[in-house]
């Protein structure tokens, strides 16, 4: 199978240095200029991109719930009339999970994970492409849509029969089904290339038990993003084939069943939760180490833990139905199962306790988030536990208590440690550090605006206030602990306009960070900061868990890739011992080309069936064009 | 930091077969995420078959012989598949391009087939819940098989140009497994589909 070479091929076991890393660079590197934007296949320009991306959405989710919470800061007022807000908490809910919560867990790996496990650029790096397209495409075609009133105001679940033509004569419930399909499409193809990249592209050597925790729990996720996001793609064409050609999957009438709908949600919607959850706990790890200045305790455990709950996360979602009447049997199953799935994250945080107390932790901003993700979750996982209960949830259901516990568990859970990656990381990805100063004041803020805006609304739940109502009469009592939770949004809320200014002010001023700012262990930190566009200049080869801790003077390599075209390093499987030298990707114009064709096929579908006709001749050109080989070298061997 | 070369890797191949390969395990994954697309909606099919008193509603089971046919043809289809496995392993490009145009030939037979099927289901989709669900599940299949069958022929035309390079070679066999995932997916349809409204 070896191939016969024409000419003696440069390597990069003959060129040293400068040499090198000019060569490299020359192959590697995104053009310039706006044809070079539009055709970059460079995981860091597209994982860049999709953080950006993904905080403006959060920006945009969040001034939504700052509306909300000035509707609701007292009894009977009119900031917002009945309908948009409707639209309002429909938009907050979709925006947050599809255009946030998610694609920003994804964006991370697309940048960290080729780095982490010591490679060049991510498997399938112009899928990767048009992945991010269509999460641009999918995220602008709803708020579009919102900005001319046609925004989805059905729930971020859409429930039928709300959603059917019938009830939502409008296009708003289409808007919210066909967000759903961008948003998945790009999901998935992001979830085949990490699962690709952590099997195939990882360093010689990287064992499967010298995988960085980030990737172990991103490639977990991935294979819950595989699992689960077919069934939402399933019911939310099903939702648009009822709306749209007269189907009647949720039409009693006519054999249908509305619970149907229910059923294939929360099948996608709970294992949902921990592809937004276990991703940060992956941060957690990494950051944790690095601050407690020792391994993570329990590496076996941790990472069994992460494929546990990924296995039970897929038996829970009949926890959200316990008031539709399921029989008694399945329920109390479902039940056990909530309360089971606490016992692996259970796990996890007894391993980061063990690891803080037997370390000598350095309380950096980073670390500081990850210590308030704790405490948060904590107390949201306490009244998880409590709603898994049946009677209990069939009190607090459709309350603000469910309302509290999902954003002590999302935001403590997700947006925690994410904060703290991006204290973490953001020196990786920009060579500067951002304001040890202002990341202090960022995380209290935070911290304690988010407890004053959420904690409230365990006592309004109890005391019956319901979710999605747009105002309440005087009458009730919930004024002031509304109060006093707007309050605390906006607290939270400066805490964002904290970091942004930090981020703005470091990006231009910061001090410059060096390639190892915190004295990390894993690979990402073996290159500069950030990283030049082939990521190392040989490839690492590892023999510890903790590469950079294990030798500090040097580092292993191997040699022998191309110098004169784009290369990567296949490995096997389990043992990661190197295998094949594969081609990767030029830069190409078609996943963009290939994103706008189906961006038109979706939209255009939802006004008429045809679309699917016409719709399709200029995708299957699009994609035609994309794996036709280019003649480049790389196509040809 | 100092760098210190423990391996050299330029005596590997450039291109592997099978799970040595990038795009296998890329095939691969998108088979395990479709295949539960599919498991869903069989879900969906076999939930409204349960909560239904009567099924097929409103309409005769499906006849029998287009899926029958097309069941056979798809089984007969493995052995054409897997010749060109073996003669694209053995790099051997003139059995591979007529295995190839073998392959579409069957691709474009079972398309047509697949005409009369839906010609034959004895429901629309706008009849009842059941014949939506049969809609559904016969159009996500027909979406896979039109989909490999564009592959294919794109790789027929492919692999009679220029570009026919040894590597090419390992895409034929990643296009071989992927068509034995489009019968094996469609073995429990055609008995979910053809055979349970007759239960």
């Amino acid at each position: 199978m070896t191939l016969v070479t024409q000419h003696k091929e440069l390597r990069d076991d003959v060129l040293d240095g400068l040499q090198l890393s000019t060569r490299l660079d020359r192959i590697w590197r995104t053009p310039s200029g706006l044809i070079g934007a539009l055709t970059s296949v460079d995981h860091k320009v597209i994982g860049r991109r999709y953080i950006l991306t993904a905080f403006v959405f959060l920006f945009l989710g969040g001034a939504l719930a700052l509306l909300m919470r000035v509707q609701l800061a007292g009894a009977e007022k009119h900031v917002l009339s009945a309908d948009l807000y409707n639209q309002v908490f429909t938009m907050h809910g979709s925006t947050m999970m599809f255009l946030f919560a998610v694609p920003v867990m994804e964006a991370f790996a697309v940048y960290l994970v080729p780095l982490m496990v010591g490679t060049r650029n991510i498997a399938f790096p112009r899928l990767n492409a048009f992945s991010y397209w269509m999460f641009l495409f999918g995220g602008c075609f709803l708020w579009i849509s919102f900005i001319f009133n046609v925004g989805p105001d059905v729930g971020w679940f859409a429930y039928v029969p709300l959603s059917n033509l019938q009830f939502t004569p409008s296009k708003r419930a289409d808007v919210w089904a066909q967000m759903i399909t961008f948003t998945e499409v790009a999901a998935l193809a992001v979830a085949v290339e990490i699962v690709v990249t952590v099997f195939k592209l990882r360093a010689p050597g990287m064992t499967l038990d010298r995988i960085p925790i980030f990737v172990w729990s991103m490639l977990v996720t991935s294979f819950l993003v595989m699992f689960a996001m077919p069934s939402i793609m399933i019911a939310s064409t099903s939702l648009i084939l009822d709306r749209l050609v007269n189907t009647h999957f949720f039409d009693p009438a006519a054999g249908g069943h509305v619970l149907l709908w229910q059923h294939l949600f929360w099948f996608f919607g709970h294992p949902e939760v921990y592809i937004i959850f276990l991703p940060a706990t992956g941060m957690a790890s990494m950051i944790l180490a690095t601050f407690a200045r020792r391994p993570v305790i329990g590496y076996p455990v941790i990472v069994l833990s992460l494929i546990a709950t990924g296995f039970l996360s897929f038996g829970l979602w009949v926890h959200h139905m316990f008031v539709t009447g399921l029989p008694q049997l399945g329920a109390a199953l479902f039940t056990a199962n909530s309360m089971l799935i606490a016992v692996p994250s259970g796990l996890q945080i007894f391993c980061w306790l063990a690891t803080l107390w037997d370390g000598r932790p350095v309380y950096r901003t980073p670390l500081l988030f990850v210590l308030g993700f704790i405490v948060v979750f904590v107390i949201g996982g306490l009244s998880g536990v409590m709603v898994a209960s049946v009677p209990i949830d069939t009190q607090v259901h459709d309350t603000y208590f469910v309302v509290a516990h999902f954003h002590y568990v999302l935001i403590g859970g997700a947006v925690f440690p994410l904060i703290g990656a991006v204290y973490y990381w953001f020196p990786k990805i920009s060579g500067r550090m951002l304001s040890e100063r202002l990341g202090r004041w960022n995380f209290w803020l935070a911290f304690v605006g988010f407890n004053v805006a959420f904690f409230p609304m365990h006592f309004l739940g109890l005391m019956g206030m319901p979710r999605r109502v747009y105002t309440y009469i005087p009458d009730m009592g919930w004024d002031r602990l509304n109060l006093l939770s707007s309050c605390g949004a906006a607290l939270f809320a400066v805490s964002f306009i904290l970091l942004i200014a930090n981020v703005v002010v470091s990006a231009r001023r910061g001090a410059l960070a060096g390639d190892n700012p915190w004295d990390a262990s894993t690979l990402e930190w073996a290159t500069t900061s950030p990283p030049p566009s082939y990521n190392f200049d040989r490839i690492p080869a590892v023999d510890h868990r903790d590469p950079l801790w294990s030798d500090t003077e040097s580092i292993r390599v191997v040699a022998g890739l191309s110098a004169e075209r784009r290369e990567v390093l296949l490995t096997s499987l389990a043992e990661a011992d190197p295998q094949v030298r594969e081609a990767s990707p030029e830069p190409s114009i078609w996943p963009l080309l290939t994103a706008l064709a189906t961006t038109v096929f979706f939209i255009g579908s939802i006004f008429t069936p045809w679309a699917v006709l016409w719709g399709t001749p200029p995708m299957a050109v699009a994609l035609i064009g994309w794996f036709w080989p280019t003649g480049s070298r790389e196509d040809e061997e | 930091m100092k760098q210190q070369i423990v391996q050299n890797v330029g005596e590997l191949p450039t291109y592997g077969f099978g799970p040595r390969s990038g795009p296998w395990w890329g095939a691969m994954s998108f088979m395990a995420l479709e295949g539960m697309g599919f498991a869903i909606a069989v879900g969906a099919y076999l939930y409204l078959y349960a909560v239904n008193p009567t099924w097929p509603i409103g309409a005769s089971p499906p006849d029998l012989w287009p899926g029958s046919v097309e069941t056979t043809l798809y089984l007969l289809s493995i052995i054409p598949n897997q010749y060109t496995n073996r003669v694209a392993r053995r790099h051997n490009l003139r059995k591979v391009r007529v295995c190839l145009i073998i392959m579409s030939l069957i691709g474009i037979v079972l398309l047509v087939l697949r005409g009369f099927e839906f010609a034959h289901l004895n429901t629309r989709w706008d009849n009842s819940a059941y014949g939506s669900v049969v809609w559904l599940i016969l159009s996500l299949h027909t979406t896979h098989l039109a989909t490999d069958l564009g592959d294919t022929i794109v790789l027929t035309v492919l692999m009679f140009t220029s570009h026919a390079k040894p590597r090419r070679f390992s895409d034929v066999t990643d296009n071989v497994f992927y068509w034995n995932f489009v019968v094996l997916a469609w073995l429990p349809l055609y008995i979910l589909l053809d055979w349970v409204p007759r239960l």
